[in-house]
């Protein structure tokens, strides 16, 4: 495994966009930690947003993580191009008459996805604690330990998307391509459920689309904002029922787990069958 | 490695079985069976698209047989795990462009889980170690195929594949590789060497294995691929008497005349004294004499031209 990952990353290393992709990836993470300092005025009162609760613990592992998520596409790019450029290059190929199975192949890809994602929850990790006992009003052990699941989930979130564009860099070939057929498939489901939603019923629509590869990524993190204790503040004056899901619930991780491996398998069954 | 009669070793590096690849309802490869034993140099001859590089991409793994099989040494190991004992370059030469020659060979190793430190020797053997710091994709045609050749030489592999090493070169290039590659040769490595070049093959193999529209048409050694015994170029003075004394000697099977200069096809050995002293006494004195045997290229011909 070691060796496997000691080549992929041998070829990252070398290469110069997927370096500044990852790096530019981090850095922009990193300024989540910005968001502490943005203030601004509704009418005569100022705002500023680390003082409306989201960097408390627990609370703050569910903002962090769901702000993050949304910066996956630019690793997705560097998981896209890593699988095209071997194609293009026809350095499987080359590969595979040097030695490398097709099997060992595909996993030195997801081993790779899978430290990618480790490293960015690992980073998330960290900068949580800073945020959090930098702003948090309350820095209990117990409480701080508390959600914690949510770091979990974005670490599966990140492995199923990630898996989800390496499937996809197998299928199609070019990186273009394949993040273009990632954005169709994307609207795909949003219409599917859409149509579902509005020819059914909402309940059907909800059932069916949380089985789909990004929806049910999509569901291991909800969004955060009705959590936020003005707005539930202001829900509750206006007596309007927001209550919302948003626990990381155990069918929600077998579901994606499910798509990672029909992912990786559809990957590799696909190169098996394939003539280079 | 299997024993022969008991007292002859011979080391099998790899077997065909009945190897068939089909593209839809294209035969590119068809029962196609022959082994390769160590030590020799095997060339694998025949037109483009006859089948060659199909053949070879079954045995390296990246192209799946539709049936048949084939094994590599005994067959007690996975085919990526003996692939790491051969060094093989197809078609035309991958690299990762954006790495220099050393660090390209260096992924070479890390993959054939080999130790890094032949780099410099074997970018030496292929006359590239001046240019080891220059990135793969600044490289011309002639210099990307060396590497190749450095980078399938860094395990001392047991066998070298070369797919059509010469292709798209120019004369200096073509020089160069034949060098290489007659060097390894001379070092005791077995080589496959396919081409449609049979000047190449002809200059460096011991062994061939013709192949046309995917079937095999002839496995062995190169001498005998053709049961002939050669032809005599002949010319003299006395132009009519030597076609008739040709005509009666009874080793000559046939005889072509284009401008005063006699072939004569033998059917049975004869050697140029014993000849040259039949005609003398028939009082014939010849001014040109030359005893050739047909050059692969007519052989090859020959032997593809009896399937039309």
């Amino acid at each position: 495994m070691l060796r496997l990952l000691t080549i992929e990353f041998y070829k990252l290393k070398h290469s110069r966009s997927s370096k500044v992709l990852s790096i530019a990836y981090f850095v922009i993470l990193s300024f989540i930690a910005l968001i502490a300092s943005i203030e601004f005025n509704i009418g005569d009162i100022q705002v500023r947003i680390a003082d409306q609760g989201i960097f408390n613990f627990p609370f703050i592992w569910h903002f962090n993580t769901w702000i993050a998520a949304t910066l996956k596409f630019f690793l997705a790019i560097v998981i896209v191009s890593m699988i095209s450029n071997e194609y293009s290059n026809r350095t499987l190929k080359q590969n595979l008459i040097d030695g490398l199975s097709k099997k060992e192949f595909i996993l030195s890809k997801f081993y790779t996805v899978v430290a990618f994602s480790l490293l960015s929850t690992l980073f998330i990790l960290i900068m949580t604690l800073i945020l959090g006992y930098s702003f948090s009003d309350y820095t209990e052990f117990s409480i701080v330990t508390r959600e914690m699941e949510f770091l979990f989930a974005y670490f599966l979130k990140l492995v199923g998307f990630f898996s989800f564009c390496l499937f996809l860099g197998v299928l199609v070939k070019r990186s273009a391509f394949a993040l273009g057929f990632l954005f169709v498939w994307w609207i795909f489901e949003n219409i599917t459920y859409g149509i579902l939603r509005w020819k059914i019923s909402e309940n059907l629509a909800d059932a069916v689309v949380q089985f789909f590869p990004l929806e049910s990524m999509k569901n291991l993190i909800n969004l955060p904002f009705q959590r936020l204790s003005f707005i539930e503040t202001a829900a509750n004056q206006l007596q309007a029922d927001i209550a919302i899901d948003y626990a990381v619930h155990w069918y929600e991780v077998a579901i994606v787990s499910v798509w990672v491996f029909i992912f990786i398998y559809g990957s590799y069954a696909l190169l098996k069958k394939r003539d280079l | 490695m299997y024993v022969n009669s008991k007292n002859t070793l011979l080391e099998t590096i790899l077997t065909l079985n009945n190897l068939t690849k089909h593209y839809g309802r294209v035969k590119a490869v068809n029962d196609l069976s022959f082994t390769i034993e160590k030590g020799n140099v095997y060339g694998i001859l025949g037109p483009n698209g006859s089948g060659k590089s199909t053949t070879l991409g079954m045995v390296l793994n990246v192209v799946n047989a539709t049936s048949g099989d084939f094994k590599w040494f005994d067959g007690s190991d996975t085919t990526h795990n003996a692939l790491k004992k051969v060094g093989a370059i197809i078609e035309r030469p991958n690299f990762y462009p954006y790495m220099t020659a050393a660090q390209n060979l260096k992924l070479v190793c890390t993959i054939k889980g080999i130790d890094p430190s032949k780099i410099e020797e074997k970018l030496e053997t292929v006359h590239l170690l001046d240019r080891k710091d220059s990135k793969f994709s600044t490289f011309s045609l002639g210099m990307k195929q060396r590497l190749a050749i450095a980078s399938a030489l860094l395990n001392d592999p047991e066998i070298l594949i070369l797919d059509e090493p010469t292709n798209g070169l120019d004369p200096q290039g073509i020089h160069q590789i034949r060098e290489i590659i007659k060097k390894i040769a001379s070092g005791g490595t077995t080589i496959l060497l396919a081409s449609h070049l049979l000047d190449e093959v002809e200059k460096v193999c011991s062994h061939v294995v013709i192949i046309r529209k995917g079937v095999k048409l002839y496995a062995g050694p190169v001498d005998e691929l053709n049961a002939s015994h050669g032809f005599f170029e002949l010319r003299c003075e006395k132009h009519q008497e030597l076609l008739q004394a040709l005509e009666a000697h009874p080793d000559f099977a046939s005889l072509k005349d284009e401008n005063g200069l006699v072939t004569a096809f033998l059917k049975n050995p004869l050697s140029a004294e014993a000849l040259n002293s039949y005609l003398f006494e028939k009082g014939i004195i010849l001014s040109h004499l030359v005893m050739r045997k047909e050059s692969l290229e007519e052989q090859f011909l020959q032997l593809t031209a009896k399937l039309n």
